[in-house]
């Protein structure tokens, strides 16, 4: 437990993803069965815990604790588990002796009324970082920033190791995971590729320049409208369907009626939208069922999630991602108008007969839901990660508007030491006067050069620190581009901008000439 | 809760501080005062501007160096376990365990004896006198972490995570933020302790109060000066004040990780806050065990609790039986840990 718990206690406060690697890879290579994979486990979700903590919590503490000392720790401390864990007194004893296979294995016997004394003999035996991390255990998933497709990739690396070989056997396996650790020390043969859905990396494109443009040969592209929602990869088999997002990450939880209406024997990639009666919403409703681990039937009819399909990986068993893009979608239509899976259909493939052509209609086109163009090499085969020359992603044009820095935030770790996040405003009114009103924060865009002008502003034009935070004279004018801006009731402004960046520093601009909040909001595109 | 009229007779707080009647002197006044008695050096109780100052050898040194000519009109020493009378008390100042040079006031007056700890505790450390017991009629307290959440673990063991952070990421500095007196010293002999035999490097700011220590025959090894290397010092440990990390100054480090030696970062709100990587639970004050155990153990039937979680540990105190009280200094700065 002791390794486990200190693995915990590092990654909570690691804001690295190459670090949490580091620190996952040491603990996987040096920390033996079946202790590392119920570790592994808890990062992937794979262990249900079902224990009432909070109930279980709040029974010992009254039982154990002045009432009066408790009170007063918990306002010092600011979390009840943690308070229990540094409050309950420590025995001497600096044993390790207790593991977590004994504890999933407690768990499963355990009966309602016997929670209480379970936790009061492990809290007995633990560290305070034991005691913590032991509560972060059965309160479920660790949330120490770790995804399971990062703690995945931890394993991989330990024992030099593809990602994609691990996910190829991952959905067969269970806790603790013994086949997969046996093969990976190279003690045993791999375990079979599982008879359940598996992830496939996915084939990602490259932004395009206007210069680029010019250049491209486009009768070896195919064209299709790039949409504003999110990748997914619907991947079935054997009488399940998971949705996968970008990452890697298992999905279908948040949105069971696609999953359910997926019945297939295939791995297909497109993007989850909202779609209601043939029209895309805007990505605000998308965003409004992202992020759930339930939903609800009210969210479900509210928020109707769709895929729209362009490419596929794998039909039947038979992998297709050697074909050529046209060939692969020939089968992609096939496919799709024989088994005509509800809650889908495919982006279609645009008709144009030169490259001007092409360039005003996608000009034109100012519906919601289409964030760009895409184009793709028709010869092209199906290639994980981001192959030069494949496919290609052409934004609409960005719109821009000048802002005021406000308020200033450090950055996280190479960026630790630069103010590096900022919130900017727009100019609004209140009681008559003119004032500034937040509309957005943006931290990238900007050279590293420039990240060094801004963070030297930062410091001399200081009005006050709040923590990592800094306000600032209001006076350095940002020209902020974002692809759009969206109504919004969770911030004042009453807006949200989508994918606000930095474009440039207007050094020579005055503040009281930045744009107004009601310029903004002009640009808020309504729904249909 | 009553408060002995016989002790406040001749002990009282003040608008300066904690002042003893019949020998006309303050102990850590918070403003100028015509007689102090200073208790340790750190700037929340050794305060520039008293007309004469009397404390151990060490303090006066320290003061010296951290506030020159403003630590008193006249500076007399007095060795630990020797005793001086004052008007018409006798004083003695006796080790409190805090940092180098630290001295709990013990007062006797009319057959009662007051204990004054100043800052104090029980844990080993290296760099400085072990906490001696003194039994007491009245003892004064502070309660920086006076709340049973808080338990300091063996400094031995905290220095051991830095140990194996440098062993998962050799190619990153390691900073750590320390108060500049006491702590870092420590920290240093802990570190030695440990085994780690490689150069500790220091931000200028530690350099004064290191060098003193090594003076006073604290062995704490090669510790440079970050301003003389060139070296991105990767791998190495670089300690500096808490308020240098992530600070224009760490950039010339290999990706520095921050760490932050002090009590408070038993609570993960607090290392968030700070933005700290690797927390080390490293206090010179009591751990709330430790506040228990020496109040017992004085056998005083009366307790002040001058500054930090007062209400819990008048609570606990007040449940026991004991007499407890708490004065509520101005002036104390129980953050700076």
């Amino acid at each position: 437990m002791k390794a486990f718990a200190s693995l915990l206690d590092r990654l909570t406060y690691t804001p690295s993803r190459l670090a949490k690697l580091t620190l996952m890879r040491n603990y996987f290579r040096s920390v033996p069965d079946p202790d590392r994979g119920y570790a592994l486990a808890a990062f992937t979700d794979g262990l249900p815990i079902r224990f009432p903590l909070r109930r279980v919590l709040s029974e010992i503490g009254a039982a154990r604790f002045d009432p009066e000392l408790f009170r007063l720790s918990r306002h010092d401390v600011g979390d009840t588990a943690e308070t229990v864990a540094l409050i309950w007194p420590s025995t001497p004893v600096d044993s390790d002796d207790l593991h977590l296979p004994d504890i999933v294995a407690a768990l499963s016997g355990a009966e309602r009324g016997s929670h209480a004394s379970l936790l009061t003999q492990w809290l007995d035996r633990l560290d305070p970082i034991g005691r913590w991390a032991l509560l972060k255990f059965l309160g479920g998933a660790p949330r120490v920033g770790v995804s399971a497709r990062l703690a995945k990739q931890a394993v991989a690396d330990a024992f030099g190791r593809g990602i994609d070989e691990i996910e190829e056997v991952w959905h067969g396996l269970e806790p603790p995971y013994l086949p997969l650790f046996a093969w990976l020390e190279g003690k045993a043969a791999g375990p079979p590729a599982a008879a359940t859905p598996v992830f496939r990396p996915l084939m990602l494109a490259h932004g395009l320049e206007e210069a680029e443009w010019e250049a491209l040969p486009l009768d070896d592209f195919a064209a299709e409208w790039k949409w504003d929602g999110i990748r997914v990869q619907a991947s079935g088999k054997g009488g399940v369907t998971r949705l996968f997002s970008r990452s890697g990450d298992d999905i279908s939880q948040g949105f069971p009626e696609v999953a359910e209406a997926f019945r297939f024997e295939a791995v297909l990639d497109g993007e989850l939208l909202v779609v209601r009666d043939g029209v895309v919403a805007p990505f605000g409703d998308l965003q409004q069922r992202l992020n759930r681990r339930t939903v609800t039937r009210s969210m479900m009819a509210r928020y109707p999630a769709h895929v729209r399909f362009y490419d596929v990986l794998e039909i039947g068993g038979e992998d297709l991602r050697a074909l050529p893009f046209t060939q692969r979608r020939a089968r992609l239509e096939a496919w799709h108008r024989q088994q005509a899976p509800a809650r889908s259909d495919l982006s279609a493939l645009l008709n144009f007969a030169s490259k001007d052509e092409l360039k005003q209609s996608w000009e034109a086109t100012r519906a919601d839901g289409i964030e760009g163009l895409m184009l793709k090499r028709k010869a092209g085969p199906y290639l994980s990660g981001r192959p030069k020359g494949h496919w290609f992603k052409w934004k609409r044009a960005a719109l821009t508007a000048d802002c005021v820095l406000l308020y200033a935030q450090r950055g996280s770790g190479k960026r630790s030491s630069f103010y590096s996040d900022y919130t900017f405003g727009a100019w609004g009114e209140k009681d008559g006067a003119p004032w500034l009103v937040p509309v957005g924060k943006a931290y990238s865009g900007f050279t590293d050069a420039e990240l060094e002008q801004i963070d030297r502003f930062v410091r001399q034009n200081t009005i006050e620190r709040f923590g990592p935070v800094r306000s600032v004279t209001p006076k350095l004018v940002l020209e902020v581009a974002f692809d759009a801006v969206q109504v919004s009731s969770r911030h004042k402004s009453g807006i949200a901008m989508r994918f606000p960046r930095i474009s440039r520093i207007r050094w020579d601009k005055p503040a009281t000439e930045a744009d107004t909040l009601e310029t903004l909001k002009r640009l808020i595109v309504s729904p249909p | 809760m009553a408060v002995s009229p016989l002790f406040e007779s001749w002990l009282r707080p003040d608008a300066r501080g904690l002042y003893c009647v019949p020998g006309d002197f303050h102990i850590d006044p918070h403003q100028p005062a015509a007689r102090a008695i200073i208790t340790h050096g750190h700037s929340d109780h050794a305060r520039p501007g008293h007309q004469s100052v009397l404390a151990t050898g060490d303090t006066i040194a320290i003061m010296k160096l951290r506030l020159g000519a403003a630590a008193g009109e006249q500076l007399q020493a007095l060795d630990y376990g020797l005793t001086l009378k004052v008007r018409d008390v006798r004083v003695r100042l006796v080790p409190a365990g805090h940092i180098l040079g630290a001295a709990q006031v013990v007062i006797e007056y009319q057959g009662q004896r007051a204990v004054i700890s100043g800052d104090y505790k029980r844990h080993a450390d290296p760099t400085c006198a072990a906490f001696e017991l003194v039994t007491c009629d009245l003892f004064v307290t502070e309660a920086t972490f006076g709340l049973p959440v808080y338990r300091h673990e063996p400094a031995l063991g905290e220095v051991r995570k830095l140990l194996s952070s440098l062993r998962d990421f050799p190619e990153r500095t390691h900073q750590i933020g320390v108060y500049g007196l006491g702590k870092c010293q420590r920290l240093i002999a802990t570190l030695r302790q440990a085994g780690y035999d490689k150069p500790v490097y220091l931000h200028g700011a530690l350099r004064a109060m290191t060098d003193y220590y090594i003076s006073r025959g604290v062995t704490l090894g090669e510790v440079p000066s970050v301003a003389d290397t060139k070296d991105k010092l990767a791998g190495e440990v670089v300690l500096s004040p808490p308020s240098a990390l992530g600070d224009l100054w760490s950039r010339r480090f290999a990706d520095p990780l921050n760490g932050f030696a002090s009590g408070w970062m038993r609570i993960r709100g607090r290392v968030r806050q700070r933005g700290v990587e690797l927390p080390l639970i490293i206090s010179d004050h009591c751990d709330w065990p430790e506040l228990l155990q020496t109040i017992t153990e004085t056998g005083a039937g009366e307790i002040w609790v001058t500054h930090g979680r007062e209400e819990a540990l008048v609570h606990e105190l007040t449940k026991r039986g004991l007499t407890a009280r708490a004065l509520a200094l101005v002036g104390r700065e129980d953050e700076a840990e």
